[in-house]
């Protein structure tokens, strides 16, 4: 085996086994701490496709902006630092839930065209500029459609928070 | 697996990674051998400027911290977006200009709101 | 033997072994050189001599400190989590070291140049936050939460300024490598075409390092210590020395966006290529530490910031400044053409 799937094996097992964790673990911070070390796998998994510039802002996105947020609103919550979340009554669901994922992932797998170019060549295209390219040529309607998905997700987080803020602005918190 | 190209520019970053936590690791370790370890009740309180600890110190927090948060992955989102434009720039022109202005000038309509709302203010 | 020698440290250059090793060992040695400096300069600044008593001029102060350090008891607070008390200051100085490895000190010195150098340090240092939050929460501590829900805000409000004040380079370099962008800068810096990009990069990367007059989380007279005040010995020093290294980061950071990296300065004037004799890992190491200098200087001379004037500065006034300087290098670059 040589040293390039070793360290695949090694980010895929990472990944498998704190993504396991996140779920199972009972203090949901050690969970939280879990989930941080399964993005990183993704990260690294995808800079194996040689998505570069998805790996660098899943990490910057992920585990810098999303992870954060999740930390703040465990912190925000009243005693969710021990919690089971194990319910008997939900696995036949839960298992349902799991098997359709399964069979569309399965799908995607084997039906996709993985555009991973044969490794003659060590040298990574950078996909920055083609994905700007492509942005702002062909995908150009997507790409003015986030902006107003963005948009709305931050009306809505305002309108939100701000009945919270007076509400809480009463009540003793740090 | 003969199919995967080598991130060859990624390696030296992964080497660097398992040093550092190898020399973290290591640092604490050998720390623990020759340094004292004598607890005692007092010395292990959390501080609170010389009075006894009262009330669990891990209470509900603020949520403006959490409102910030939300802000903070909303624009950073919009920040990405912006980098593969910035490299691209200079080959497009004035027709990749008016697009991002567009992209920013609807996103400029959330912030303009959020700072009416007073959701930038910290009170 | 001496062949056999010399090979092997040709492989090992090759396959940035080397590198690695220098990089590491050079910021490990450079805190406590720094910390003595800062303390020097300050202590001058203010017309006193600062430490004095530790080697001539006080230069071994820093090496005490640090034996001091290595020999102090690890306490571990009651009621801690005492796995991610341990987990947070290694979560906080690894980031800081491994955001080294795409930063080029000369043309043949960086440890590695990928595609997307720009926007890896990005992620790598947002990492740091964790080892921050982390070590605030599990330290069972009321003091270091509050410093570390502070730090944390602030850290990202500032990471947005920064992320966004480097898109005016990146537009004018064309390329997130950051030996590209070094490299786009042999005539002309883009210190003087971005100068709005600086100030913003400037007073965000003192924010970013939780340094004065940004260093709420640590307020001494308010919060004691911040998110590391249950900590000591060993442990401690890791966070000291993660946030010395985060100095130098973003120092060498902006060396390499605005300042031109290891090119020498006025390369636009056929005279002054005589400049290029000088080794380019001097112009690198002598704008950084240039920087590091201004670090201490506003720590003399500004008054701490109120923690809402902070957050307004950083989300009201340096954001909406970077789009605009975005939106300005944008036309200008479109009517140049």
């Amino acid at each position: 085996m040589e040293l390039k799937e070793i360290i695949f094996f090694i980010l895929a097992t990472a990944t498998v086994l704190s993504g396991w964790l996140v779920v199972s673990l009972k203090n949901i911070i050690h969970s939280a701490f879990a989930l941080l070390i399964t993005f990183f796998g993704v990260g690294g998994l995808f800079v194996y496709l040689s998505a570069d510039f998805l790996a660098a802002t899943q990490i910057l996105i992920y585990v810098g902006g999303v992870m954060i947020l999740v930390l703040f609103a465990i912190m925000l919550s009243e005693k969710v630092y021990n919690v089971s979340i194990f319910h008997a009554s939900k696995i036949l669901p839960g298992l349902l839930v799991l098997g359709g994922v399964q069979v569309v992932l399965l799908r995607v797998m084997i039906e996709s065209p993985w555009r991973i170019r044969a490794g003659a060549d060590s040298v990574m295209r950078p996909t920055t500029e083609i994905l700007g390219g492509l942005l702002l040529n062909e995908y150009l309607l997507p790409f003015e459609v986030i902006s107003v998905l963005l948009l709305a997700a931050l009306i809505g987080a305002v309108v939100l928070i701000r009945k919270e803020v007076k509400r809480r602005r009463e009540g003793a918190c740090l | 697996m003969p199919e995967t190209i080598i991130p060859a520019g990624y390696f030296p970053i992964i080497l660097f990674f398992v040093i550092a936590l190898f020399f973290g690791l290591v640092t604490l370790f050998f720390g623990s051998l020759i340094r004292p370890n004598r607890p005692s009740v007092e010395k292990l309180s959390p501080y609170e400027c010389g009075n006894p600890p009262f009330m669990d110190s891990r209470s509900r927090v603020f949520i403006r911290y959490y409102l910030v948060a939300v802000l903070f992955v909303l624009f950073d989102l919009e920040a990405v977006f912006l980098y593969p434009w910035a490299v691209v720039y200079h080959k497009i022109g004035m027709y990749g200009l008016v697009e991002m202005l567009l992209f920013i000038v609807i996103l400029l309509v959330g912030y303009a709101y959020a700072w009416r709302k007073g959701a930038l203010e910290w009170d | 033997m001496t062949a056999q020698v010399l090979d092997m440290v040709k492989f090992l250059w090759a396959h940035s072994v080397l590198q690695i090793v220098i990089v590491f060992a050079c910021t490990l040695m450079m805190v406590p050189i720094l910390t003595w400096v800062e303390r020097k300069v300050i202590g001058h600044m203010q017309v006193r001599l600062g430490p004095m008593r530790v080697g001539p001029h006080g230069i071994l102060q820093g090496i005490a400190d640090g034996v001091k350090l290595l020999l102090k008891e690890n306490i571990v607070p009651s009621g801690a989590d005492k796995r991610i008390f341990v987990l947070a200051p290694i979560l906080s100085l690894v980031p800081a070291m491994i955001a080294f490895s795409v930063i080029p000190f000369d043309h043949w010195f960086y440890i590695t140049d990928i595609n997307i150098a720009v926007l890896y340090v990005l992620a790598i240092s947002s990492v740091g936050t964790y080892g921050i939050i982390l070590a605030g929460w599990s330290s069972n501590s009321k003091y270091a939460l509050l410093g570390a829900l502070r730090s944390a805000a602030q850290v990202i409000s500032y990471e947005l300024a920064i992320g966004l004040s480097l898109v005016g380079p990146l537009m004018m370099a064309g390329t997130l490598s950051m030996v590209g962008i070094t490299k786009a800068q042999a005539e002309h810096w883009f210190l003087l075409p971005q100068i709005v990009g600086f100030f913003i990069y400037f007073v965000a990367m003192l924010a970013e390092t939780n340094r004065s007059p940004f260093d709420l989380p640590e307020a001494e007279t308010e919060l004691v210590a911040g998110f590391h005040v249950e900590y000591s010995g060993m442990r401690f020093a890791f966070f000291f020395i993660a946030e010395y290294a985060n100095m130098v980061l973003v120092s060498s950071m902006a060396t390499v966006m605005f300042l031109g990296g290891w090119n020498p300065p006025f390369q636009m004037f056929e005279v002054m290529h005589v400049l290029q004799k000088v080794p380019g890992i001097f112009w690198f190491f002598g704008k950084v530490a240039f920087l590091l200098f201004c670090f201490l200087w506003v720590r003399a001379t500004f008054p701490r910031f109120r923690y809402d004037q902070l957050m307004r500065l950083g989300w009201k006034v340096l954001i909406p400044m970077a789009l605009g300087n975005i939106l300005v290098t944008g036309i200008v670059l479109a009517l140049l053409k």
